[in-house]
């Protein structure tokens, strides 16, 4: 396995500018998710760090050694696409050999029959070793894909949504396997997702994109907890973050449009006008609450109940756990969790605390 | 608004039933949510409620009246489908417009009610533009206008947000929500979204292979599901469900576990399940205690961070993992012994031949 360096690259196609001076380095035996809307330049980076694509400017570096020039074969990667990309006419067991048997490898068949064994092991495809994989379900289809990376013990494994074909109840599982397996293995991953479930739960680290910056680098708790601009903030958590324009008076935060009025603590130094973060989780319904507004809309999802609280002309988001017996249009009194806010300016979305 | 009624309607395509003989009664300003994977029949009986698809057998009625027969423009719904179907050469205005333009309405009237819907979600200020222009959000709120603007008996929605981005379909969805009870209309909407499906119904009919297997509000659907299928299928993740063998009030569960059935259970287990005692144990993941000295042994197998909570995936035996919603600092090293215990009033019990859920006394059946 394999620490990765990107230093200053910069990749365009024609006139579009698909990454604009990204650096950043992952660490042997990661799992290193970058996270973005399309379009943000995860693919891209996947790419050329695969050497599918070459930078037009900047350096990739594989253990301190530069790979700039090595074409794709060279670098040892295995890539797992959305698409299954399996020879449908072949067993399980011959697709996951294939890349064994290459004439780059010629591995022996005796070795092959236990590196497909323990694969097949990891990934419970065991059963299913002597189908043809083109009588598979989606689910299984992939696990055969990230099988047949597993069993070439690359040095780093590239992964494209690999996750984003199956239905939910697949995700979710698969979801969890894959990062166990990543974490009994210790393999260099890097990980390309829009979904920012996968990325909260799969990582060790996340990288932000979107149009070709990186917005932050940072573990899960790092990013939920310290999102850098607010596009992080809004991209992370569901129910999404509450976001307000607020005005700053005499040592009180003022949200517009509403009769919030929060009290900030003397060591936070904002300037006059600012947009406030407040997770939904940090919007606490209580009876005595200090703040009140008029429930707008209640929305049950069994384990958690989301409420919609309106206060002037501005609604809040709050989750509480499971049930309630609040009703709409009914009053609601609330606290907000003062030392959970965060403060972005109100221009530039830059995080102020 | 209108009431609707489905009396033993079926639906086949050639021998096989793509819904089989179904009852459903949808109240006046009810807004009621077909649920099901792909292939379940949800949207072949919303297409039958719409007069799309002729019935096989079977009676519909609207408020009373046998609508079976009639054509679908006869029936006064209006449909919105996950594809906007809006005339991408007329402005946003002459769209909404269309349908009253249709039933012949006056100018001025049709200019009034325009404005009101108009302003009812938040279009006002791209009236004038043409839809092509407009971001996904922004087109699904004209095609739920051009459906609002004739106040029909009933709006029958196919996946409305299924084309919409994530972050838009969480605002969309309360959006809909919102009109929906500012209006009271009567609406059938279908989702293979559960997520979608507990925040939006007032009652949820789950179906699975063309039959209804439960239709309740979000809360029963969830805290007591009618079977294995509706256990799964609710919540994410869906329910743990193990499999053990009943005996002197414990079930033996996958790696040397014993789990102390609560009393209140322990006479149902007995005169419910088959002479070989085996039974299968479900519960949510919020419904695990992790407790030092909990009577269930497992190991960790991953723990991830949800954002405001932690989910541990605990492995009792190779081929069992629970997952278990815990707080956001709960952290474990991979391997390491977690021991837990259930929540007694939050654990159900389904029997594993039909699959049904055990009942206790005076439980809804």
């Amino acid at each position: 396995m394999s620490n990765i360096r990107l230093e200053n690259i910069t990749k365009k196609f024609k006139e579009v500018t698909a990454l604009n001076d990204v650096s950043f380095s992952i660490k042997d035996g990661e799992f290193f998710v970058l996270l973005g809307p399309t379009g943000a330049g995860k693919t891209t980076t996947l790419r050329l760090i695969a050497g599918l694509e070459k930078q037009d400017v900047g350096h990739i570096h594989f253990d301190g050694e530069l790979v700039d020039e090595l074409p794709p074969a060279e670098r040892d990667v295995a890539f797992v696409f959305q698409q299954y990309s399996l020879y449908p006419s072949m067993s399980v067991y011959d697709n996951l050999a294939f890349p064994l048997r290459s004439p780059m490898r010629q591995t022996p068949e005796a070795e092959i029959r236990m590196r497909v064994q323990s694969a097949a092991e990891k990934l419970r495809i065991t059963h299913l070793l002597e189908r043809k994989t083109g009588k598979l379900s989606g689910g299984e289809m992939q696990r055969v894909s990230i099988g047949r990376a597993i069993v070439r013990e690359p040095r780093v494994f590239l992964m494209d949504e690999p996750l984003s074909n199956l239905d939910a109840k697949l995700r979710e599982s698969l979801r969890v396997e894959l990062k166990h397996i990543q974490k009994t293995q210790n393999s260099t991953t890097v990980f390309v997702t829009h979904d920012q479930i996968e990325a909260l739960t799969m990582a060790d680290r996340i990288a932000v994109l979107d149009e070709g910056h990186i917005l932050q680098i940072g573990t899960p708790f790092d990013i939920y907890d310290r999102p850098a601009t607010t596009a992080v903030a809004q991209l992370v958590g569901t129910p999404k973050i509450n976001l307000l324009p607020a005005v700053r008076q005499n040592g009180h935060l003022l949200i517009e449009s509403s009769t919030l009025k929060l009290q900030l603590s003397d060591d936070v130094s904002l300037p006059e006008a600012v947009s406030t973060g407040i997770r939904p989780e940090n919007v606490e319904i209580m009876s005595d609450g200090q703040f009140s507004g008029k429930v707008a809309l209640i929305e049950p999802l069994g384990v958690e109940t989301i409420i919609h609280i309106r206060i002037g002309e501005q609604t809040l988001i709050s989750i509480v756990p499971g049930t309630t017996n609040l009703r709409i249009d009914e009053d609601v009194r609330f606290n907000i969790a003062v030392n959970h806010l965060h403060f972005f300016e109100q221009n530039s979305g830059v995080r102020l605390n | 608004m209108a009431t609707i009624e489905l009396k033993q309607v079926e639906k086949k395509f050639g021998d096989s039933f793509a819904v089989k003989p179904l009852d459903l009664t949808i109240n006046s300003g009810e807004f009621i949510v077909l649920l099901g994977p792909s292939g379940c029949g949800k949207t072949t009986t919303l297409r039958m409620i719409s007069g799309l698809e002729a019935v096989t057998s079977g009676n519909i009625l609207f408020d009373g009246k046998d609508v079976t027969w009639l054509h679908p423009s006869a029936r006064d719904i209006a449909f919105v489908f996950q594809f906007f179907a809006l005339y991408s050469h007329l402005s946003v205005r002459d769209n909404i417009a269309f349908p009253l333009q249709a039933q012949g309405m006056s100018r001025e009237d049709i200019k009034k009610r325009v404005a009101e819907v108009a302003d009812m979600l938040k279009i006002e200020h791209v009236l004038n533009a043409r839809p092509g222009g407009l971001s996904g959000g922004d087109q699904q709120r004209v095609a739920l206008a051009r459906a609002l603007v004739r106040k029909p008996a009933a709006f029958l929605m196919d996946e409305p947000l299924g084309a919409l981005d994530a972050e838009f379909r969480e605002s969309m969805r309360a959006e809909i929500k919102r009109l929906h009870i500012d209006q009271h209309a009567t609406t059938v909407y279908v989702t293979h979204d559960q997520i979608e499906a507990m925040a939006m119904g007032d009652r949820i009919v789950v179906m699975s292979n063309a039959v209804v297997q439960q239709a309740d509000t979000p809360t029963e659907v969830y805290n007591n599901p009618s079977n294995l299928f509706v256990a799964r299928f609710i919540g994410s993740p869906g329910m743990n469900l193990i499999e053990g063998h009943y005996a002197d009030g414990t079930i033996n569960l996958p790696g040397d576990n014993r789990y102390s059935v609560p009393s209140g259970w322990r006479s149902v287990l007995e005169t419910q399940l088959a002479s070989d005692r085996r039974v299968i144990v479900g519960f949510r993941p919020e419904a695990v205690q992790v407790d030092g000295t909990g009577e269930i042994n497992s190991t960790n197998y991953a723990t991830d961070l949800h954002g405001g909570y932690t989910m541990l995936h605990l492995q009792l035996d190779p081929d069992t993992i629970v997952h278990a919603r815990a707080g956001r600092d709960m952290r474990y090293q991979l391997s390491e012994t977690v021991r837990f215990t259930l929540k007694p009033d939050m654990v159900r019990f389904f029997h594993p031949e039909t699959e049904m859920a055990l009942k206790q006394n005076g439980m809804k059946n």
